[in-house]
């Protein structure tokens, strides 16, 4: 059993401390007790409501579980499913881990600081669950596992910590979608997330957000990639949010360690979204890349990359494309940061409207105006991922298809 | 049959096509020459219905449909297609979606019309991006054999085409215009000549593209003004030999 107390303590010398970044949210308006639901075995997941399978196919989780290698299904604070069907690949709600097993304490809030703001404090204060995913050395996923954390209950604050762990020389693949059921409008959700990508191993991880109109979503993720790591880091949301704020954060600490983070927003109105990605280049070899697409319907939409090269021999590149369709506010901000002769940094930012030739070009292979100008989006959306498993390109690729009709 | 009447276009305030008159008749492909910047493109373009090109005043009617003031996609669903000159960059769209876009209902092989241009090891690419001036031409070719227009104008389809692609380019033309005369077992050259309904225009410099397609006419824009000739290869010696403007004058005077 591992002794939260010092973290709990420490956790309480923040809990008012304001986030640096994104609109301060009042915590007091959430509700935190555990909310019971009961557990589901596979029939179980299988005879969800409709309603609630379509959410949740929406965010890449498909109960039945067709080319996954393992389902996590956190429903407010209950986990309700939980299981591997790969050998040497662990799911391991996260409560279970720290009471059971000792190597938790190696890694947990080993990366995220818990006084870090009144988010990383909260849910500590008050952990509901969340996810250990672990591939042990050498182990290769064949199917992508995935995680959902879903909330049910109007008005709740849901404090998970995930942390995802793939050893030497492995291969993990992971799908995690976060969902509101049909009827919760309001709640906030406060995700921890620590990655470890040790020598060699190599880690996509895919999040597609799937929130309603009310919801603030406070996700806070580090990840260290040791030598000769890759990580993939894939965010998708085409949903309304009231407002969300991340800027995942990743350590590159041995040589040749890759990090790659693609994510694709679609901002609706009333909706505020803050999200980056961050990369430190600590070591000769390093590459990183951060590209966001963002289109706005209306959205307030603040696009951040920041790539810190602290070594020679290393290549970095930012790329931030927005595109304003029906007014709304796309804001990018690159910052590159290179402190030693021999970084190569650069980045590529525009923010601008569907260049009409491209509609009209279109219009005269026979597409109508509102053809063409889906098709063009599409195109705008669809970044090629290298390494990026076929099945959850597909996934990605679907999440914006399913949102098109919201888009347009 | 395509018909232009008494047209005038204006393009950013400025008149850059005056009273021009034309018709072509079905099964005809005429040639439009005339020097860089005399509007040729702009005439295309305003035939398409890009709105930026304003008509100011005349017509155009395209199979008895007055099509001065429809939008494009109204004017491609009535048959019209066009090769671009300089086609823009679609990021994110493969070729071959591209193609498939083109080709809308029908059943095509995307496989099989890239063949015929050589265009299969570029399907998977952005189209237009980072193609070269010659490629583009084979990739606008490829839409349109998907797209199979009645009546199609090309945009110097040939320039900046290479010694050995000419003549595929030259021969796709002439077979999306039915002027490729294999007369078979059934059917005669005159028969198939009859029985030709596609229409073509085709802007053109060094007029290699007569080589390859049976041009019915020739054209010359020049200041915004067209002026005709019946004979393609004439305009192009007369070109050659005097220039645009003495040219232009002597097919005046020859009225
Ligand atoms: N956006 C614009 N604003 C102002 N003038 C323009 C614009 N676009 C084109 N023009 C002018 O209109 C005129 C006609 O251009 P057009 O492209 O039709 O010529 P062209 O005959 O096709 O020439 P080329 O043989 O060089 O292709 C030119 O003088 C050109 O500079
Ligand atoms: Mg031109």
């Amino acid at each position: 059993m591992y002794d939260r107390q010092p973290l709990i303590n420490k956790a309480a010398t923040a809990l008012d401390k304001k986030a640096p970044i994104g609109p301060d949210i009042d915590l007091g308006q959430f509700e935190q007790t555990p909310v019971p639901h009961e557990h589901l075995d596979d029939a179980g997941l299988l005879k969800l409501p409709e309603e609630e399978k379509q959410q949740l196919l929406m965010a890449g989780v498909d109960v039945s579980e067709r080319e996954r290698g393992g389902t996590f299904f956190q429903k407010d604070t209950e986990v309700v499913h939980c299981k591997s069907k790969q050998e040497g690949i662990e799911v391991i709600p996260i409560r279970e881990a720290l009471e059971k097993h000792d190597w938790i304490k190696d890694y947990y809030w080993k990366l995220a600081s818990v006084d870090a703001d009144k988010y990383t404090a909260a849910s500590e204060m008050n952990l509901h669950n969340g996810y250990v995913i672990r591939a042990l050395p050498g182990a290769k996923s064949i199917y992508p596992i995935q995680a959902c954390l879903y909330l049910d209950k109007q008005g709740l604050q849901q404090n998970v910590h995930n942390i995802i762990i793939a050893e030497e020389d492995s291969e993990l693949h992971i799908i995690t979608g976060c969902s509101t059921s049909p009827h919760a409008t309001k709640g906030i959700h406060v995700g921890i997330s620590e990655f470890y990508i040790k020598k060699n191993a190599k880690l996509s991880f895919t999040m597609i957000h799937n929130w309603a109109e009310d919801m603030v979503v406070r996700p806070r993720s580090v990840a260290q990639v040791e030598e000769g790591g890759l990580f993939l880091n894939n965010y998708v949301c085409m949903k309304p949010v009231r407002s969300l704020q991340m800027y995942p954060t990743t350590h590159l600490v041995g040589e040749n360690a890759v990090a790659r983070m693609y994510s694709i927003i679609v901002g609706s109105p009333d909706s505020e979204y803050d999200v980056g990605g961050r990369v430190y280049l600590k070591k000769k070899g390093n590459r990183a890349e951060v590209v966001a697409r963002t289109i706005t319907n209306g959205g307030r939409i603040i696009s951040r990359g920041h790539l810190i090269g602290e070594v020679a021999d290393i290549k970095a590149h930012l790329e931030c494309k927005g595109l304003i369709l029906k007014g709304g506010l796309v804001y990018a901000v690159p910052e590159l940061e290179g402190h030693v002769d021999g970084v190569e940094m650069s980045h590529e930012a525009a923010v601008g409207k569907i260049a009409q030739e491209e509609i009209n070009y279109l219009m005269s292979r026979g597409l109508s105006e509102d053809e063409a100008t889906s098709t063009i989006v599409r195109g705008f959306l669809s970044v090629d991922i290298p390494g990026l498993p076929p099945q959850l390109k597909a996934e990605i690729d679907k999440a914006i298809e399913l949102s098109e009709k919201d888009v347009m | 049959m395509l018909l232009i009447e008494d047209l005038q276009v204006e393009l950013a305030g400025k008149t850059i096509l005056k009273h021009i008159d034309l018709e072509i008749k079905p099964g005809e492909t005429h040639a439009l020459f005339g020097p860089n910047g005399s509007g040729k493109t702009s005439l295309l373009m305003t035939i398409m219905g890009y709105p930026q090109y304003k008509v100011t005043g005349g017509k155009i009617i395209f199979k008895g449909v007055d099509i001065t003031h429809s939008p494009i996609n109204e004017r491609a669903s009535l048959g019209i297609g066009m090769s671009y000159q300089r086609p823009p960059t679609i990021h994110g769209l493969k070729t071959r979606q591209m193609v498939e876009i083109c080709a809308a209902k029908r059943e095509v092989s995307v496989e099989g019309l890239a063949r015929r241009v050589n265009f299969q090891d570029f399907l998977e690419r952005d189209v237009n991006a980072g193609f070269s001036g010659g490629e583009i031409k084979r990739s606008e070719l490829l839409q349109l054999m998907a797209q199979n227009p009645d009546f199609m104008l090309f945009d110097e389809p040939e320039s900046g085409v290479d010694m050995e692609n000419i003549a595929l380019v030259g021969n796709t033309i002439a077979k999306l215009l039915q002027k490729d005369c294999e007369s078979t077992d059934q059917k005669s050259r005159l028969q198939m000549k009859r029985e030709r309904t596609k229409m073509g225009l085709i802007i053109t410099h060094t007029g290699y593209i007569l080589d390859y397609v049976a041009v019915d006419k020739g054209q010359v824009l020049y200041n915004g003004v067209l002026s005709c000739s019946t004979n393609p290869r004439e305009i192009l010696r007369c070109i050659g030999e005097v220039g645009y403007e003495e040219c232009v004058r002597c097919t005046i005077d020859n009225l």
